[in-house]
């Protein structure tokens, strides 16, 4: 009987997997991340200080922490990913959080809103949206001050800061008629109107890099939890196995 | 004659001064339970394993978490970052949340099946009852404590229903809230009541569930009454006495339970958004509503029926009444059969109408509205009340099956 | 049904098995409980070593850095302070003359208790029960300069040397700390040998 009322259900459930968000969106790749790879999220891990924490801290890191699970010495870690000092002029230590220096009011100012805060970005917004937002920037001259758009985050308030390594590119357009019956001019792809320091190859791999280590820095303990978690588990399974046989063995008492 | 009480030793000197062996007996080693408990029979031992793992997880959280509005959110990622071994603690207590809702939606539905409502286990039933309103209080203020964009808009819309009530709606808003918006004043005396006040109550209500249900005895799948044939010990026939037989059934229940958990906690703790949601990665921040805003999975089927009824105060009520309805189950339920294999073909069905309906509605509950998934909130809300008003219906003369006296 | 002798073997051996097995699981699982009282990363890096300036610092006079949220005297010894600490008057007086008793790193088990001489680094918490004794440079006739705890009355001399007769059993911890130039210690590291 039970199985009859699963049965029912089942089929009832699949007439609201209908209407699926649309993904207007332009890159729409996904990524795919190996956490085995510690070098190229130290690569990462040097793009994020060199370009990203002029603005976005990483504030619920600590830059030791992260020497040690990208396997980065502490020597190495203070020369080459710290850049910041206390008021009394010496370095920022190796275990204190990766704060920027950009005040909230100098940020207020200069881009009318606080740049977020990246140490959880890979998980609010997820790896595959960021990759595709890094790569999605193209040349919009009707935005102010700023001169780009981007193709995931629509009117978005960041400056293309990797520009010098991507390029500038501008969109290639198209309509497209939705399931209303309405027209849409969407994106559909890039071109490169004036090369950075990199090919479309490299500058791929860079952005990659770079997101996995958002996502190293979302998660740190990611591979220690499932190395935890397999020993529990083998060990809940060994368990089982002797309470089994406790529970038989005291039921062949009961007929 | 029956001894109740060891005269030797350090138990004979404790038995003097305290129930221990009486205790044990009457509860454990002497509480004659039907033998033919199945998989259904596996979940109140689960719910109390999940209460233990919530209250210690929950003590040690509370060790590093301050219940600030500056600090909150930070105050979590220091623990899941800075304190050895913090993010295990943290994903018990989360996963363990959504855990608790699925085993109690599952003994719950063991209930309705097996008709251990019925008398005389109504005041049995009602403490559970309770027992649910209670946990739900005790999810919903505990998930505001991480102070995230979900965490604090989910409370702002959910706080906000109380508006609705005519009158003393708006007073009573700001009372709850303890200031005009949802702010620190609010999220410290959630955590004052999340943390004491309603695991206190919690484990009251758990002791009397326990207590009125060792009073009257457990059912069973058959529905049969065990006590009603007894040995000349006064032992009935069908019973089995909980310890040691039902301790070891229920620890290999426990070590599949805690598989599963593990393969959650371990392995897929945020549950694709379900268990910790996205947008609970990102402060809370006053001035930005989130695109979507959904309450936690488990809530999702009553928020389904909220949102079904266009009208703010019938839908506020119509909310409440699924769960008042559920309190109301031993009196809509006419009929004398408890179990589900001896009843008619009709309550089948409308179990299973109760079933889609119920599930249906947690999975539009998640969504965002559109018009076809407010048409089907409404045929489903329909299909849960149906259930009710249904049984009410048909229970008065079932066309129910002759029960056996004893369990085969 | 076959001897219940053979079933209660079964039943004895499986049961203490399966304690046994269960005793280690909740023992493990208590671990990561015990573990997250340990000092967090935050406390170990609010923890972590402090540089001292040292070069506005007089003859004669203290200064008190803050090291693992515990005060650190550096006080400047003169000429007149080192001959007294070698004086028989005081010496004859002190508990534990040599530093057999009390924490210092290897390198300050001397007669000055330090590094260089002049220099005195110093934590600042009496070793009776955890007050913070007053510098008392003075010296009069039953006392040779100093510190002097005003909780229960411990006097201790211009190297953290406890007298004798009073509460305080052992000298003032000296932390680890070398000097990384002639104006800078750094508290709380062993320099490299």
């Amino acid at each position: 009987m039970v199985k009859a009322l699963f049965i029912v259900a089942g089929l009832l459930l699949p007439v609201l997997g209908w209407a699926a968000a649309d993904d207007n969106t332009y890159p729409n790749d996904e990524i795919s991340i190996d956490w085995d790879d510690k070098v190229a999220m130290q690569r990462g891990a040097r793009t994020f200080v060199n370009y990203c924490m002029s603005c976005h801290s990483a504030a619920y890191s600590r830059f030791n922490r992260v020497g040690k699970d990208l396997g980065i010495s502490d020597e190495m870690v203070r020369e080459n990913l710290i850049f910041t000092t206390d008021y009394n002029g010496h370095k920022t230590k190796v275990g204190e959080l990766m704060k920027t220096t950009m005040t909230d009011e100098y940020a207020e100012q200069a881009f009318g809103t606080v740049p977020p805060d990246l140490s959880l970005i890979a998980r609010s917004r997820g790896v595959n949206w960021i990759y595709n937002y890094l790569r999605g920037f193209y040349v919009d001259e009707s935005r102010d001050g700023l001169g780009m758009n981007n193709g995931v985050f629509e009117d978005v308030g960041m400056p293309h800061v990797l520009v010098e390594l991507q390029g500038y590119q501008v969109p290639k357009m198209k309509t497209r008629t939705d399931s209303n019956g309405k027209e849409h001019e969407v994106i559909v792809g890039f071109e490169i109107i004036k090369p950075g320091t990199m090919t479309k190859s490299e500058y791929d791999q860079t952005v990659h890099d770079l997101v996995a280590f958002l996502d190293y820095l979302a998660e740190p303990y990611k591979q220690t939890r499932r190395n935890v978690g397999t020993g529990v588990i083998i060990f809940l399974f060994v368990f089982l196995i002797l309470t089994y046989l406790l529970k038989k063995e005291y039921w062949k008492d009961i007929h | 004659m029956t001894e109740k009480n060891s005269s030797n030793g350090l138990m004979g000197w404790i038995d003097a001064r305290f129930p221990a062996t009486k205790m044990w007996e009457e509860h454990l080693s002497k509480y004659y339970a039907p033998k033919n408990f199945n998989f259904w029979y596996f979940f109140g031992s689960l719910a109390l394993l999940i209460l233990v793992i919530q209250i210690v997880t929950g003590i040690f959280l509370t060790m590093h978490y301050k219940p600030d509005g500056d600090l909150a959110f930070t105050s979590v990622e220091y623990i899941m970052r800075d304190v050895d071994w913090g993010w295990l603690i943290r994903y018990l207590h989360s996963t363990g949340a959504s855990a608790f809702f699925i085993v109690v939606y599952l003994h719950m539905f063991r209930g309705v099946m097996y008709g251990s409502y019925q008398k005389p286990r109504e005041l049995i039933w009602l403490f559970g009852m309770f027992i649910f309103l209670a946990l739900m209080a005790e999810a919903f203020m505990g998930y505001l404590l991480p102070w995230g964009q979900m965490s604090y808009w989910g409370a702002q819309v959910i706080i906000s229903l109380f508006g609705a009530i005519p009158v003393i709606g708006d007073e009573l808003t700001l009372w709850i809230r303890g200031d005009f918006v949802i702010s620190d004043a609010t999220l410290n005396r959630f955590f004052a009541l999340h943390v004491i006040a309603v695991p206190l109550v919690l484990l009251l209500l758990v002791v009397m569930h326990i207590l009125a249900l060792h009073e009257v005895g457990s059912n069973n799948p058959e529905g049969i009454e065990i006590k009603k044939f007894k040995d000349e010990n006064g032992i009935p026939l069908d019973g089995i006495p909980f310890h040691p037989y039902y301790s070891v059934k229920d620890m290999v229940g426990v070590v599949v339970f805690l598989i599963l958990f593990s393969v959650v906690v371990f392995f897929m703790p945020e549950m694709g958004g379900y268990f910790l949601e996205h947008a609970n990665f990102v402060p809370a921040n006053q001035f930005k509503t989130p695109e979507h805003i959904a309450p936690v999975w488990y809530f999702t089927p009553f928020y389904a029926i909220l949102r079904a009824i266009p009208d703010k105060l019938l839908g506020v009520i119509a909310m409440f009444g699924s769960i008042v309805m559920l309190f109301l189950l031993p009196w809509i339920d006419r009929g004398k059969v408890k179990s589900i294999r001896y009843r008619s073909t009709s309550f089948k069905w409308l179990l299973a109408m109760l079933v889609v309906s119920f599930v249906g509605l947690g999975y539009l509950g998640a969504l965002p509205l559109s018009d076809t998934r407010t048409f089907f909130a409404r045929v489903y809300s329909i299909g849960y009340f149906g259930f009710f008003i249904g049984l009410w219906w048909i229970s008065k003369n079932e066309n129910t099956k002759p029960v056996p006296e004893r369990i085969q | 049904m076959s001897s219940d002798d053979v079933d209660n073997n079964r039943r004895r051996f499986l049961t203490a098995a399966t304690v046994v097995v269960g005793a280690v699981g909740t023992g493990a699982v208590a671990i990561p409980f015990v573990k997250s009282w340990n000092p967090s990363a935050r406390a170990k890096s609010a923890g972590a070593p402090v540089e001292a300036n040292i070069s506005k610092l007089e003859p004669g006079q203290q200064i008190i850095f803050k090291w693992q949220g515990k005060p650190v005297w550096v006080v400047r010894r003169d000429e007149e302070i080192l001959a007294m600490l070698k004086n028989s008057k005081l010496t004859d007086s002190l508990r534990d003359v040599n530093s057999d008793e009390s924490i210092q790193p290897e390198y300050t088990k001397n007669a000055y208790r330090s590094i260089k001489p002049e220099y005195l680094v110093m934590v600042g918490i009496c070793t009776h029960l955890g007050c913070s004794p007053s510098y008392r440079p003075e010296i009069t006739a039953d006392f040779y300069g100093g510190f002097f705890c005003p909780c229960h009355g411990s006097k201790f001399d211009f190297a953290g040397r406890v007298y004798s007769g009073v509460p305080a059993p052992t000298n003032l911890t000296v932390p680890p700390h070398y000097f990384i130039s002639d104006d800078v210690i750094l508290i709380g590291e062993d320099g490299v040998a």
